[in-house]
C-alpha cells in the first residue's frame, strides 16, 4: 500500500527555492566588491597558501572592475534576502517547526554517529525522523549564518547609523572579515548539501518540491488500524 | 462544485499524480521564469547620462528608493562616527585618486579663493586665512574608501556648520543638497544637507596638523566621514546649494548618489 507521508510545508519549500538563486545573486555581487580590495588570504608564518582570490579566478568569472554594478545588485537583493529569511524564520517558529530543526541536547552527541555512518564507518543507521542529528545541526547552522551576514552586513554597509552592530561584530575590519566568511561558509555548506542529497536519492530531493514522500508499507491483513492518519 | 454530486475520492495514486503535476509545474515555472527575470534584469538598458549615470535602470531606481529608506528610517546626526586618539592615525595617509587635481594642470595655491554661490546668485569669495580665523576643529576618524579600504586618520579644518554660522548662510542650509567642485570643474560632489551639517563635517585644511599637500587636496578639502570618501572632494573651488541634486562625479558612473555609511 503506499501512502502519502507529509513531510515538508509549503513555507519551507518556497522560501528554500527561493533563497537559491537569491544567495546566488548576493554571492556573485558581493565578489564584484571585495574584487576592489581583495586582501584576505591564508597566510600561516609568512608564508601564503591560498590568496583569496587568484587572478585566474577573477578572469574565468568576469569579476574584474564591476565594483559599481556588484554594488548596485547587492544592495537590491540584499532586502530580498533578508525578507525571506525573515518570511522563514517566521514561519518556521510561529507553526513550531523549530522543534523538529533546533538541535536537541542529544543531538550533538547523534551527529557523531550520522558522521560515521556516512563515511561508512558504523553501520548502524542514527535515528532519522523528519531531520537527524547532523541536518539539525547543519539547517540550523545555516540559519544563524543567514542572520549573522544581515548583522555583518549592515555594520560594513552603514558603520555609522548601525554602530552598535559594528561594535558588536568587533569593528569595522573584523565585520568585513566575518561577512566574507560567512559567504565561504555557504560556498562550502553548498557542496556538502549537494552531495548529501544525491547521496539521500530522488525521493528524499523531490518531497522539497512536492512537500511529501511516498511511504510503501506492506498491507498487514490481521492488524489493520482502519483509518491511520498520516501524521507520524 | 454544487453540480458534481457523485465524484469518487482520488486514489492515492491519483492524489501522487496530481500533487506532482502541481508541485513540479509551479517549481518549472518558476525556474524559467527565474532565468527570464534574471536576463531582463541582467540586460535591462543603463540610465541615460544625467545627475546620475551608468547603471542598470531598476537597479539606480533600487539605489535610491534604498537611499530613502536609510535616510528615513536610520539617519540622525546624533549618530556621529567613532574616532581615536592621535596616536592611532596614519603617519602616511593613503593617497588613491588625483581626479581634478592632477599635476599636470596647472595651480596656484596663492591665489586661490574659496567661491560660495548662494542660490540668489550672490558670490562669497572666502580666502584660506579667512578660514583659518574660524574656530578649529580636529577629527582623528576612520577613513572609508568605497573600494573597501579604510585607514584612521587625522585631519583639522572648520567645521561645516561653524562655516555656515560665520557666513551666515541658514537660509541655504535650508535647502536640500550641497554641491562642491573642485576649482577645474573636473571633479565634483553633491551632498544631502543632512549629511552636509553632520557635526563631523569640515573643510578642512591640514593633515596630521600640517598644511595639506597637493596630494590631499591643498588647500581646502572636504572631509565628511558620514560619506565614502569619494565624496570627500579633494581641493574645493566651489560650494553652491540648491533644492535638487547637483551633479556628483563617481554617481554619473554607476555608484550609489547617497553613498553614505
Amino acid at each position: 500500500m503506499k501512502q502519502i507521508k507529509e513531510k515538508h510545508s509549503l513555507a519551507m519549500r518556497w522560501t528554500h527555492w527561493v533563497n537559491f538563486p537569491i544567495l546566488t545573486i548576493m554571492i556573485w555581487s558581493g565578489m564584484l566588491i571585495y574584487w576592489a580590495n581583495d586582501e584576505y588570504s591564508i597566510t600561516l608564518f609568512g608564508h601564503t597558501f591560498f590568496k583569496f582570490f587568484p587572478e585566474w579566478f577573477y578572469k574565468k568569472f568576469g569579476l574584474v572592475h564591476h565594483l559599481s554594478e556588484g554594488m548596485a545588485f547587492h544592495f537590491l537583493f540584499m532586502w530580498f534576502f533578508f525578507l525571506n529569511g525573515i518570511l522563514y524564520v517566521a514561519y518556521t517558529l510561529f507553526s513550531g517547526e523549530w522543534r523538529e530543526l533546533v538541535p536537541q541536547k542529544k543531538s550533538f552527541k547523534e551527529a557523531w554517529l550520522v558522521l560515521l555512518h556516512d563515511l561508512h564507518i558504523r553501520k548502524m543507521t542514527p535515528p532519522q525522523n523528519k531531520y537527524n542529528a547532523a541536518q539539525r545541526i547543519a539547517y540550523t547552522t545555516i540559519i544563524v549564518m543567514g542572520i549573522g551576514s544581515v548583522i555583518t552586513g549592515l555594520a560594513i554597509y552603514k558603520p555609522v547609523q548601525f554602530y552598535y552592530l559594528t561594535w558588536i561584530c568587533g569593528g569595522y575590519h573584523f565585520a568585513r572579515i566575518l561577512h566574507f566568511a560567512l559567504t565561504i561558509g555557504y560556498v562550502l555548506f553548498f557542496v556538502i548539501h549537494i552531495i548529501q542529497v544525491i547521496l539521500a536519492g530522488w525521493k528524499n530531493f523531490s518531497s522539497v518540491i512536492n512537500g511529501f514522500e511516498v511511504m510503501d508499507t506492506k498491507p498487514k491483513p490481521i492488524i489493520e488500524k482502519a483509518h491511520d492518519e498520516e501524521k507520524d | 462544485m454544487t453540480k458534481k454530486k457523485i465524484k469518487k475520492p482520488l486514489t492515492i495514486d491519483q492524489k501522487i499524480t496530481r500533487r506532482n503535476f502541481i508541485s513540479f509545474g509551479v517549481f518549472g515555472a518558476a525556474a524559467v521564469g527565474c532565468v527570464f527575470g534574471w536576463k531582463w534584469l541582467y540586460n535591462s538598458p543603463i540610465e541615460a547620462k544625467g545627475i546620475t549615470g551608468g547603471a542598470h535602470k531598476p537597479l539606480r531606481r533600487a539605489l535610491n528608493k534604498t537611499e530613502i529608506a536609510f535616510r528615513r528610517f536610520f539617519y540622525s546626526e546624533n549618530h556621529l562616527v567613532k574616532t581615536y586618539p592621535k596616536s592611532m592615525a596614519a603617519k602616511i595617509v593613503r593617497y588613491n585618486s588625483d581626479i581634478g587635481i592632477e599635476d599636470k594642470k596647472p595651480f596656484n595655491i596663492a591665489t586661490w579663493k574659496l567661491q560660495v554661490k548662494k542660490q540668489n546668485g550672490d558670490v562669497l569669495n572666502v580666502t584660506l586665512q579667512d578660514l583659518k580665523a574660524l574656530p578649529k576643529t580636529e577629527i582623528v576618524f576612520d577613513f572609508k574608501c568605497v573600494e573597501g579600504w579604510d585607514q584612521i586618520s587625522y585631519w583639522g579644518g572648520v567645521k561645516f556648520t561653524d562655516f555656515i554660522e560665520h557666513y551666515n548662510l541658514h537660509d541655504q542650509t535650508q535647502l536640500q543638497y550641497v554641491g562642491m567642485e573642485t576649482p577645474d570643474k573636473t571633479y565634483y560632489v553633491g551632498i544631502d544637507m543632512p549629511s552636509a551639517i553632520h557635526p563631523q563635517t569640515i573643510l578642512a585644511y591640514e593633515v596630521n596638523a600640517k598644511p595639506l599637500s597637493l596630494d590631499h587636496g591643498a588647500p581646502l578639502r572636504l572631509i565628511i566621514p558620514v560619506k565614502y570618501g569619494i565624496k570627500n572632494l579633494k581641493r574645493i573651488g566651489i560650494i553652491s546649494f540648491s533644492n535638487t541634486r547637483p551633479p556628483d562625479y563617481w554617481a554619473e558612473l554607476g555608484y550609489d548618489y547617497y553613498s553614505g555609511l
